[in-house]
Formats: structure tokens, sequence, C-alpha cells
């Protein structure tokens, strides 16, 4: 396959994942004021800064309203990671890669184009976020099944999904970061309110509050909620799951193509640290480093199979 | 669809029974619905200079164009013959010149037309096959009687709207083609591809690679690009995607540079290869036609075959039809005044009221005449551009096309329409029965280019 039909899965899928993640981080924003006593217009800096564009936004707004962080974070075209944004750009890579996708995923992904530029086409209103947030979800969820559903296991297969992993890792490793405090044992006051919210905004935008609960046994502890997103394998978007994925999709490019790249030693360390790790050695050592660590070393990996397998736009 | 005594032409019978027990309001919403179809598949064309409106439909009819058997035998044994009196021209004209020495068509129409290649001449290519793909327009103006307007020897398209107007008539109507029995047009891509397989060049060993090069994403026809290269499983690339390396044309592929064996261009000649033709062309590959010439890569169709749709060559066909076949023409040709020669630049000046005047090197009803529907205005500015530069016109009667029925919110209305079948040139000549029946929307009209407001609809060869 053509380096630049590789390039192109790649970022189709980060930026489907990447506006799926988006929607979720609005979501559990969007929980937090209606929940919470005495929430304010404020509690949106966190979510603007776990999606990476706090900075971004005061350029283009002088104050934080809610209305306004949600136009900007789902609609904004000006803003490269809204969801509409991301829609786009995962739809005109669809199209540039078309020859490689199944009917069922390019129609997948162009109705959800179709669906979300009607319906983002206009300002939001308050109501009719709760609806907006479940078509988008739901539309990548049809982008994603008809993907699984019909799709060849072969190079493109494994390429689209590294990009899916490689994104998501990156998103759940942003959300902890940008909350990491409110998880360290010293500053918070176990059970208090406060660490609730925080804690269930931290698994509601990665759409884990419930399972969190078959695992853990319902009870709110930081570390657990810092295992569940870090270390956990069987829940789909931490960052342990996200690498045995990673490897196991290098491993098949590895296998058919006949070579071993510097990406897949990359991956496979990263992997490593992930399964060895325990969360309180993770927590004595500094969750912010860890994590800081571990995006870097995420926008490496990147980096190498971009050139490893010769990606080009 | 009907006959003068207002019965159902003999193809239309089961057709027209059971549009007589539909429901107008239910027709009005598969109208909709096949909108609806067309925009989630994104078979889209664009409209140079509408940056707006980047991403178009073309409006489907949902009444097919019924084609009898029969007529359909004795439609494509004329197209075939056509077609090979094509390639043997085209053979000729870069070899021995036979036909220019018999006389039969001035050396200076072929010589100094822009779109004939000299550095194709005294080159075979591979199989000697020159035009892989043609798409000959036809308009049918009675019972049987056929007129070729066009050959489109270069790069003919709409093929997808072919097999995309076949799948959404079966997803819409599938009763229809239970009541029908209606000859299969889903293996074009399947044919397509083993087609040009077989021209591979002899030196290719194992299973030839086959690509479709593509101007882009923003061309107008980049839809049926992607379309093709995805129905054949073969790679979808751009200039930039492809490099002549060791003497072979090779695409940057995950795993290095791979060789290309037959690529089927839809980028113009002109484009081709910066080195040789356009140097400011970025859509091509440098050096591709020393790879070419030195018989290490298929071209499809070859370069140079373009002559073959100079409208001034088209006034020969008759002629060259007979030279190389040794048969007189089974389809007719449109009788067509060269603006060149005085006579008729004299007759065509006088009468261009009734004509319609096209450029020899004009495509998609662009830059023509439709005198009787200009206004004088049109007309007289028209006259002045080919009294200025006469070679660069030709002059034709408009025909008494006939109609076939389209639906229109009120029921059914008559329209102008013209077929375009497909052919598939290799050691044979396939021709996939049906083809793009395009349609003059507006009444009246017999413009039916998609960028001049045409439409499509489905077209059926019966089973005998």
């Amino acid at each position: 396959m053509l380096g630049r039909t590789a390039n192109g899965l790649y970022w189709m899928f980060r930026y489907i994942e990447r506006a799926e993640n988006i929607a979720r981080l609005v979501d559990a924003g969007l929980r937090v004021s209606l929940t919470r006593a005495g929430s304010s217009d404020e509690d949106w800096h966190g979510v603007l800064e776990s999606a990476g564009v706090r900075e971004a936004y005061s350029q283009v707004h002088t104050e934080l309203t809610a209305a306004d962080a949600i136009d900007y974070l789902l609609r904004d075209t000006s803003n490269p990671s809204s969801v509409m944004s991301c829609i786009e750009f995962g739809r005109n890579n669809a199209r540039m890669v078309r020859t490689a996708l199944t009917r069922e995923t390019w129609e997948a992904t162009n109705e959800c184009w179709i669906d979300l530029k009607a319906r983002l086409a206009r300002k939001l209103k308050q109501t009719d976020l709760p609806e907006l947030i479940d078509v988008i979800k739901h539309r990548c969820g049809l982008i994603r099944g008809a993907f699984h559903g019909s799709m060849l296991r072969n190079d493109l297969y494994n390429f689209s999904r590294i990009g899916t992993f490689i994104e998501r890792a990156d998103n759940t490793s942003r959300i902890l970061d940008v909350k990491y405090y409110v998880l360290l044992p010293a500053i918070s006051q176990v059970g208090s309110k406060l660490d609730n919210y925080q804690w269930e905004s931290i698994l509601r935008s990665v759409s884990a509050h419930r399972s969190y609960g078959w695992v853990y046994d319902g009870e709110y502890q930081s570390a657990n909620i810092a295992d569940f997103l870090i270390l956990k394998v069987q829940m789909p978007r931490s960052l342990a799951y996200c690498y045995e994925k990673i490897v196991s999709n290098l491993g098949y490019l590895g296998e058919t193509y006949g070579e071993q790249l510097k990406a897949h030693e990359t991956a496979a360390a990263i992997r490593s640290t992930l399964k060895r790790g325990s969360i309180s050695d993770i927590m004595d050592h500094g969750l912010h480093e860890f994590l800081e660590d571990f995006v870097s070393r995420n926008n490496q990996l990147s980096a190498e199979i971009s050139e490893g397998y010769r990606f080009y736009q | 669809m009907l006959t003068a005594e207002n019965l159902p032409r003999p193809p239309y019978k089961t057709y027209h029974e059971w549009y007589a027990s539909q429901d107008a309001a239910h027709l009005i919403r598969k109208t909709q619905d096949a909108e609806n179809i067309f925009r989630k598949t994104g078979i889209t064309f664009a409209v140079y200079g509408h940056a707006d409106s980047s991403e178009k439909l073309i409006p489907f009819d949902i009444i097919p164009r019924i084609i009898s058997a029969r007529e359909w035998r004795k439609l494509a044994q004329g197209i075939e013959q056509r077609v090979l009196a094509l390639n043997a021209f085209l053979d000729d004209i870069y070899h021995k010149q036979e036909i220019i020495k018999a006389g039969r068509i001035p050396r200076a129409l072929i010589e100094r037309n822009v779109t004939f290649l000299p550095e194709m001449i005294g080159f075979k290519p591979p199989g000697g096959v020159y035009t892989h793909i043609v798409g000959t327009d036809i308009v049918r103006t009675g019972e049987d009687q056929f007129y070729v307007l066009e050959d489109n020897a270069r790069t003919p398209s709409g093929v997808s709207y072919m097999l995309e107007n076949r799948e959404t008539m079966m997803q819409m109507f599938p009763e229809l083609f239970t009541l029908n029995k209606v000859q299969r047009v889903e293996d074009y891509p399947r044919l397509l591809r083993q087609s040009l397989a077989s021209l591979a060049p002899p030196g290719c060993k194992g299973r030839p690679r086959v690509a479709v090069l593509t101007p882009g994403i923003f061309n107008s026809a980049y839809y049926e690009h992607s379309f093709l290269a995805d129905q054949m499983g073969v790679e979808l690339v751009e200039g930039a995607d492809l490099r002549v390396i060791d003497g072979r044309v090779k695409m940057r592929t995950t795993r290095g540079y791979e060789a290309i064996d037959v690529l089927y261009r839809r980028v113009d000649d002109d484009f081709l290869d910066p080195m040789t033709f356009r140097a400011d062309s970025a859509l091509g590959i440098p050096g591709i036609m020393d790879v070419y010439r030195a018989g290490n890569i298929t071209i499809a169709n070859a370069p140079g075959t373009g002559i073959c749709d100079d409208k001034a060559i088209y006034s020969y066909m008759p002629e060259i039809v007979e030279f190389y076949t040794g048969r007189k023409a089974l389809l007719e040709n449109v009788p067509t005044w060269r603006c060149s020669e005085p006579d008729s630049l004299k007759y065509v000046l006088e009468h261009i009221e009734e004509l319609v005047i096209k450029e020899v090197h004009g495509s998609g009803g662009y830059g023509m005449l439709v005198g009787p529907t200009a206004s004088k205005k049109e007309r007289t500015e028209f006259a002045e551009k080919l009294a200025a530069k006469p070679a660069n016109y030709i002059a034709q009667p408009t025909l008494a096309l006939s109609t076939v029925p389209i639906f229109v919110n009120k029921g059914i209305a008559p329209r102008h329409v013209d077929l375009r079948p497909y052919v598939l040139v290799s050691d044979k000549v396939k021709i996939i029965p049906g083809g793009l029946t395009r349609v003059a929307l507006k009444q009246g009209s017999l413009v039916v280019n998609s960028s001049q407001g045409g439409g499509t609809k489905d077209t059926w060869v019966l089973e005998d």
C-alpha cells in the first residue's frame, strides 16, 4: 500500500477517535454543571485544558462562559480539535483513502459528516446538547462498527487501529494529567464531596463511571481511579489496553513485512512499563511526571511509525 | 416509451404495466430516496469555477431507459466495428500512414494536429492496443436508427454512474428486476481489471500490478477514479506517489518503492510526463514516457489516442471504418461540415440558426453553439469567432432525436437523451450491455452534459 494511504488511514482514525473523546469531555463537563451545587463557568477551564485547547480558546474569547466553551469544543472550525474539525479532517482523509475503505466504512464516515455538518451548522441550544452528544458517539460508533465488521485484517486494518490507540492513549493520559492533583493522596480529602465530583468527572470523560464500579466495588479512591485508567488492561481506554493493542497491531506489520523497526522496540518498552508497573510506585514517583513522560513517549512512537512505514501526505 | 399509437414500445411493455400500478406520491418519495443514496455514497462531481459548491449531485431519473436485445445486438456490432477501426487507424498513423498515402485523409489534419504525438511514431504499445477503454456516444433517432456523436477514445468518464445507477435501482425497485430480465453490468470492474492485466508489458512476470492514476481529490471525476480502483482492487495513485527508478515506474509504499506494470491513467496526455509534454505539469511522472517506450509499463489508454476525439477526424470516420475493415460503417456518422473548407464555412455561416457548431478539441458541452436555441446575439458573436479561426470548428445539423420518458412531479414527460456504452479492448472487444444514459432535463434541450444541467438514468438491455 502507498505510504500516503497508510498516513491517511492513521490520521482518519486518530481524528474520529478525537472527535468522540471531545464529545465525552463535553458530556462530563455538562454533567458537572448540572449536578454540582455551586458549579460555575470556571469549571470549563479543566475541560478545555483536557482537550488541549485552553490557550487557543483564550485567543478567540476574552471570557470563559459555558456556552462559548461548548461552542468552541463542538462546532468552532477555527479550533482544529473541535468535533466538527475532527470529523471534517477525518472525512477528508477517508475521501483521500477511499479505495482503502470498505463501502460500509466510507458510507458511515460520510453520513457522520453529513449529519454533524447539518446539526452543527447553527449555534447550539442547551436543550439540544444531550441529544447531540449522543449522536456524535452514535455516529462514531457506526464508523467503528462498519470498520470492524467489514475490513480485511491486513496492513490497512492495522495502520487504522494503531491510529485509534495512539490517539486514545494520548487523550486518556491528558485527561488524567489535567486532573492529576485531585488524585494525589496528600491533597485529597478522602470521601469529600469535592473529590467525588472531580473523580466522577474523570471517569465520565472516559465513559467508565459504571465499569469502575464493577472492578473496584463502587468506592471512589484516587489510587484505584489512576490504576483503572493507566494499568487496567480490561479497561478499553486505559493506557495499558491501548498498548496491548498497539504492540499486537505493530506485531502483525512486523511479521507480514518481515522487518522489525525502531517503533517495535519503543512500543514494547512502553508496554512493559505499563505491564510491570504498580500504581503505588507510579504515585510515589510522581503521577504528573509519569504522565508527562508517557505523552512524550507516545508521541515519539507515533513519529517512529510514520518514519518507519514511510508515511507522507 | 410509447409508439405513435400511444402503446408502449415492446421493451417497455412490462415496465409500463408496473408503472401504471404505482402511486405518484410513492414515486416522488423514491426520487428523494435516490438522492439520499447518492449523497451518502458520495457520488458527487465538482463543477469547476464554483468554489462554494465543490460537491454536487448529478440528478438521477428513476425511469430506466430500456433497449431490446435485438436492438442492442445491432448497436454492439456497429460499436465493435468502429472501435477496431479506431485501433487500426491509430496503429497506422503512428506507423506506415497508409491512409494518408491512399489520399483518404489529408496529411496536415494528422500531423499538424495538436493531439497527434510524434513521440508515439514507430512505437507499438503492448498487445498493439491503443484504446483500452472507449465510451462511444450514441443517439437514437428512430427504430434501429443510431448515430455516433463522439468516439471518446481518450479517457471516457461516467462508467461509475452506469454502475451506481443500477445499484440504486436494484435497491429501490427490486421487484422490477424480477419482472424484467435485465442484462448484467456489474461485471465491468472485473472485466476492466482482466483486460488491463492481460495487456501488461511482455517482460512482466507473475501477477501484473495495476494502478489507477488520478489528478487527485479536487478533480471533478475523483469519485469515479476512487470507485474504479476500489472495485478493481488496485491502488489509486497520484503523480506524486510515483517515481521512475531503474527504468521502472514505482510507487512509494509502506515497504519502499514497488513497480507498477499497468497504469490506467485518468490524466490527459499533456500532463502525463513533464519531461516530454507540459513541463509545468505537477500531475504527471517525470520520465514515464521513457519507461513506456522501453516497454516497461502499459499506459491505458495509450498516449496519442486523443486524435480520435478530434471532431475534424470524426468527420472522416465513415472513410476510416471502411478503409480498415473493408466494410461500410454499420453505425451512421452525423453529417459534419468542416469549417476549414471554404465551401463548408460559407454554408455554416449562412445556416447558423439550424446547426450545432462545436470546437474540434472541445468536450463537456463547452465552447459550442446550438443554433436553433441560441439568441441572435449569441449567434452573431459565435459567427465572429468562427470566421476568425474556421479550422477550429465543425458544424452538424440538429438531429430529430428520439425521446425517452422521465419522471417529473406531474408524471411522465419526454426528454432527449444520449447513450454511452463502455467498450473494453484487449485481444478481444467486450461491450458491457447497457451504458450511461444522459438526459437533457430541460424541456426541449439537446445538451446532456452534467456540467450543463444534464441528468442520468439507468439503462437496461433486456435478455432475449
